[in-house]
């Protein structure tokens, strides 16, 4: 039993590092249609740029505002200079130039901050937490209670304020949305200043746990992409609970069948799922007409 | 790059020229490599290029050798052992250099070697594996001490303390890879019984369910981890996180300053082996090495302000290795220079004390390699 609760809360604990950086594929999906894959880069600049900071001799409390701050403004550039730009492209152009601008973002950081590895201390100390003969790190408590209010905020946002409502308008019908007096372009640019920081907060809290390094948004974006899939584009709950699904599955198989197969498992996952309900688990039931 | 070398051309001739000397005794002596600067591997990468540009500049400063200048010609592979191949082809068809260091990763290396063994150019690697130079091929040798070294290490040390009954967790790269088959393979002969095996992916984030099935298996003594980079760090969080107090051992590709600093208090305690350069201070006055590591690791610190790794000690070591074989050879024919390289003896360099053979292309042995225990934040030595 204790076995069982461990590799729960692993799964837990790396699910909600997977969920944190599916909500803002969502975000940005949802305003633009576009699948953003710079959203891993945001997730590494938060923890890069806290180490950063802090190494600069700045308070925690500063040094984390800056490092949710600038990417927020750094992701409203990205949508400013590339995005906007490119507006009557096709989405999945736009999709490659997110890529594109991910090379760019990973290739700054490492040159200005290096290659090395960097981490820093956990928000309340390192002492597991016993629950049931299992551990658990407080940092993962802050992990996973910090995405949960992020859902609820979001969740607010997008079905309570016009604010909200308004990206949501733009993503459906952009021109109807227009006509309505939607600034379609305020519209992407906040979207894009809102994941960027959301990305980063994810970075912030992780960081403690999984280390950080120029190149660690690839990974956490890879597997936030398979979440964002499983739980169904566009659905923040879908995010969650395909981050979370994702990372206890990895957790179960590495633990019960073979280590040696557990990254191939979420791929599987992806495939089965996609199978059975190709707009994933809570993906909107839409019907394209032709 | 292009520019400088065309610059240099153009000063050599006209010093040739102008002093009708023969054009031929001032051509720098061209030594050749392929790094992985950037890319996955570029923690090794990095620190070996700096190290080769440093000395090749050094050796240049202090009239160079044969009397000739050094040129460094490299390229970066970008940790993708193809593009390795074709910049070997480069090297060797373009660049015509006199030998090559470099290589950084077994796979870089072992994608060069067909090319250097046809063009019969002498090749002097800084990748790890047993591989590259077992069995011995002609014009290939290497620096870095082998995954096989450091598990019979480590082993020797277990069995000081009454341990034989292990699990072993590696990482999925080809360095864990490889350390998990010498590993495996290894254990009965040196009386060691694994009673568990399990995998982790080098950029895993959390490894407690692996930790915990081997915290699991009943009669397990101590835990012996094959990996390196971040990982290694993480796995010593995870132990402490679930609370196992077995002794903890890590192979050498984790060795750096940056990994203590990374595992924090979690890492008091465990042992790895090492070359000595990272104890070069620790080292005792009348040990062999002392003068050579201390220096690499001044000058090392002088020029770039970071800490030194033992990887850039591997491209010291092979830049050394050539530069004495070239002067030993009192030539830089292609074949004197193999001939002088597989003739080295008692050469010592930041890895160890290499005594090279027709049979033994890497030259070090279990003394290379030093016992180092985590104490108080810092390496300590152990007997």
């Amino acid at each position: 039993m204790s076995q069982f609760l461990q590799f729960l809360f692993s799964g837990i604990t790396v699910g909600a590092t997977y969920a944190l950086a599916a909500l803002g594929f969502t975000l940005i999906y949802n305003a633009s249609n576009v699948i953003n894959f710079a959203q891993g880069e945001f997730i590494m600049l938060g923890g890069m740029l806290v180490f950063f900071f802090l190494q600069a001799g700045l308070p925690m409390p500063v040094a984390i505002f800056l490092a949710i701050a600038i990417p927020a403004i750094v992701g409203m550039l990205i949508e400013k200079f590339t995005i906007e730009p490119a507006r009557e492209a096709d989405v999945v152009t736009l999709i490659i130039i997110t890529i594109g601008v991910s090379l760019v973002i990973r290739g700054v950081i490492q040159v200005w901050l290096g290659k090395g590895t960097h981490s820093y201390p956990a928000f309340s100390g390192n002492d597991p937490i016993l629950i049931g003969g299992a551990t658990l790190l407080p940092q993962s408590l802050w992990v996973l209670g910090i995405t949960a209010l992020v859902v609820v905020a979001l969740w607010y946002f997008f079905s309570r304020t016009l604010a909200g409502k308004a990206i949501l308008a733009t993503s459906c019908n952009p021109l109807a949305a227009q006509l309505v007096g939607v600034n379609t372009q305020w519209v992407l640019l906040v979207s894009f200043a809102l994941s960027a920081a959301l990305g980063a907060i994810g970075g912030v809290l992780l960081t403690p746990i999984t280390l950080t390094s120029y190149d660690v948004g690839i990974m956490l974006g890879l597997k936030g992409f398979v979440a964002v899939v499983v739980g169904g584009l566009g659905s923040g709950l879908g995010a969650v609970v395909g981050g979370l699904l994702v990372g206890i599955i990895e957790a179960m198989a590495a633990g019960y069948i073979s280590s040696a197969y557990k990254d191939a498992v979420p791929f599987i996952l992806i495939l089965v799922i996609l199978f059975f309900l190709p707009r994933g688990i809570f993906g909107a039931k839409v019907t394209e007409r032709v | 790059m292009r520019k400088i070398s065309l610059l240099k051309t153009l000063a050599t001739a006209a010093v040739a020229i102008g002093a009708s000397f023969s054009a031929l005794a001032a051509d720098p002596i061209k030594i050749g490599s392929v790094l992985s600067v950037t890319g996955p591997a570029a923690f090794l990468g990095d620190p070996e290029l700096k190290t080769l540009q440093l000395y090749v500049e050094n050796i240049n400063k202090a009239g160079g050798v044969l009397g000739r200048q050094l040129q460094l010609v490299h390229y970066d592979d970008g940790s993708d052992a193809a593009k390795a191949n074709a910049f070997g082809k480069r090297l060797i068809e373009d660049d015509k250099v006199d030998i090559i260091v470099g290589g950084t990763t077994t796979g870089s290396t072992m994608s060069m070697v067909p090319l250097v063994e046809k063009a019969e150019m002498p090749f002097i690697s800084l990748a790890g594996a047993v591989v590259i130079v077992e069995p011995v091929k002609k014009w290939v040798f290497k620096t870095p001490h082998t995954d096989r070294m450091a598990a019979e290490k480590v082993f020797e040390d277990m069995k000081k303390r009454g341990l034989t009954k292990i699990a072993l967790l590696s990482d999925t790269s080809g360095f864990g890879a490889s350390g998990k088959k010498e590993t495996e393979a290894l254990a009965p002969k040196a009386g060691m019984t694994l009673l568990a095996s399990e995998t982790y992916g080098p950029k895993d984030t959390d490894i407690t369910p692996q930790l915990t099935k081997i915290k699991n298996t009943a009669g397990v003594q101590a835990v012996f981890v094959f990996g390196f980079g971040q990982g290694g760090a993480v796995v010593n969080k995870n132990y402490k996180q679930l609370g196992i107090t077995l002794p903890l051992y890590h192979a050498h590709g984790v060795a750096s300053e940056e990994f203590i600093k990374l595992s924090g208090p979690a890492a008091e305690g465990l042992r790895l082996p090492a070359a000595a350069l990272l104890v070069a201070e620790k080292l005792a006055a009348n040990d062999p090495q002392k003068p050579v590591v201390t220096g690499y690791r001044k000058a090392y610190n002088d020029r770039y302000k970071e800490d030194v790794s033992t990887f850039g000690g591997h491209a010291y070591d092979g830049l050394m290795l050539a530069v004495e074989a070239m002067k030993r050879a009192g030539t830089t024919d292609k074949a004197k220079v193999r001939d002088a390289i597989e003739a080295t003896k008692g050469y010592i360099g930041t890895g160890g004390k290499v005594n090279m053979s027709p049979t033994d292309h890497m030259g070090l042995d279990l003394s290379a390699f030093r016992m180092l225990e985590v104490k108080n934040g810092d390496w300590a030595l152990i007997n």
